[in-house]
């Protein structure tokens, strides 16, 4: 009993020193920050986030930790005999990678079952960490193209503005993720992204392509929709993190602005 | 052959937005099936003249059930099922329309336009609550537990 919290994964620990023990914890610590960000950075929702965290930590004989996590950074510490250990973990960028949140997760569920050590579960997470999007950025783009024209039909839109949609989507996805590299400024590069898919559609209607033009900007701004956002808020404040839930709510209400903005100077121009 | 169209552009839609937020290769298919089941829910309800709000409510329910059931066969986050079923349920139409309402200094309108789609919203939301209560409360129950 007096091992209690850091027996996991060791054999006769006894003869370690304090100092390999105090290391080995910090070592702990760091796969379960790294976990943490990757997945927060990706666009895990927060609960899972915090569950995965303690999960790892557990697993390696961590039997009491807390973290607490919000869009913006993570705390982590660790109770075992020794002072309790905390971490801070600051998240600057978040994008949408859901591969590398189930990657994570299926690190996750083979460290719960014990299939890898500390060092090993690490070199793991540092290779996902650097994983580059499986689809490339033309495919993203051609993907964007796709969702604006079955939106068109989905919205009952006849066949002939499928082809602006198309058009006009692929330009707005194409700028809300190139000027966002350009412009670290948030929200712009949706503003400017609606702006321009909303004159692109205009002008596409205006030379005899399509037949209803609101249909054609409709399909237009749907691939700019926040909608990892908007379904993150409603999980997160349902798991009672309250925090995050009105942050990532706060973030998706001024996106959706941001795009309405864009487009309401559209409409006044034309 | 409505129906048919329907399908087939639910499920290319959502599986489109899989591709945009990078799902697994292999969990495309799924995804789409996904976000096809909650479309289809939603347009067999709207086609019955059932109003916005319970045909949006019972999409999101069944989005997010179906979501919840994949991520336990499947072992993964279910976020990633649900996230590009949603989509197509987010008021774009309406909000469109109340902004360019305002924009044409149209206010009684934009309003109503305004609060018919913030309605929707609310409606997303409580679907993917009434799922996850309803899941938490039958079907773990009988499911072995651990994660």
């Amino acid at each position: 009993m007096e091992r209690n919290g850091y027996n996991g994964g060791i054999d006769n620990d006894w003869g370690d020193s304090v100092d390999a023990l105090l290391e080995r914890q910090y070592d702990i610590m760091d796969v379960s920050l790294l976990a943490g960000k990757i997945m927060l950075e990706s666009g895990a929702e927060t609960y899972r986030v915090e569950d995965t965290m303690m999960r790892i930590a557990l697993s390696y004989g961590i039997e009491e930790s807390h973290s607490f996590v919000t869009p913006t950074g993570i705390m982590f510490s660790i109770e075992t005999k020794e002072p309790t250990k905390t971490k801070l973990m600051r998240i600057s960028s978040r994008t949408t990678d859901l591969y590398k949140v189930s990657a994570v997760n299926a690190v996750s569920r083979r460290i719960s079952a014990g299939e890898l050590t500390v060092s090993e579960a690490y070199k793991e997470l540092k290779s996902i960490q650097k994983a580059p999007m499986f689809f490339s950025f033309l495919i993203q783009v051609a993907a964007a193209a796709s969702t604006s024209g079955c939106f068109v039909i989905l919205l009952k839109g006849s066949w002939d503005n499928v082809l602006p949609a198309m058009l006009a989507g692929a330009l707005a996805y194409f700028l809300v993720l190139k000027v966002a590299e350009i412009v670290p400024t948030m929200f712009f590069s949706e503003f400017i992204a609606a702006l321009a898919g909303g004159t692109a559609a205009y002008f596409l209607f205006q030379m005899g392509l399509g037949s209803d033009l609101d249909r054609i900007i409709v399909g237009t701004l749907i691939p700019l929709v926040p909608g990892l956002l908007i379904t993150n808020a409603v999980r997160d404040l349902m798991a009672g993190h309250f925090l995050s839930g009105l942050a990532k709510g706060a973030e998706a209400l001024l996106t959706s602005l941001a795009i309405g903005t864009g487009i309401a100077v559209v409409m006044t121009l034309i | 052959m409505t129906i048919l169209t329907n399908m087939l552009f639910s499920f290319l839609a959502a599986a489109s937005f899989g591709i945009m937020f990078n799902v697994p290769k292999d969990l495309l298919i799924k995804c789409g099936t996904v976000g096809m089941a909650g479309w289809m829910m939603y347009y067999f309800l709207s086609e019955n003249n059932v109003d916005p709000l319970p045909s949006t409510v019972a999409a999101a329910f069944t989005i997010a059930l179906i979501g919840h059931v994949y991520a336990r066969v499947y072992k993964t986050p279910v976020i990633i099922f649900t996230i590009a079923g949603i989509i197509p349920l987010v008021p774009g139409g309406t909000a469109y329309r109340a902004m360019r309402s305002f924009v044409q200094n149209d206010y009684n309108t934009a309003i109503n336009l305004a609060a018919k789609a913030f309605m929707i919203s609310g409606s997303i939301a409580l679907g993917l609550i009434l799922s996850d209560v309803f899941y938490q409360l039958i079907l773990r129950r009988k499911a072995p537990a651990g994660k």
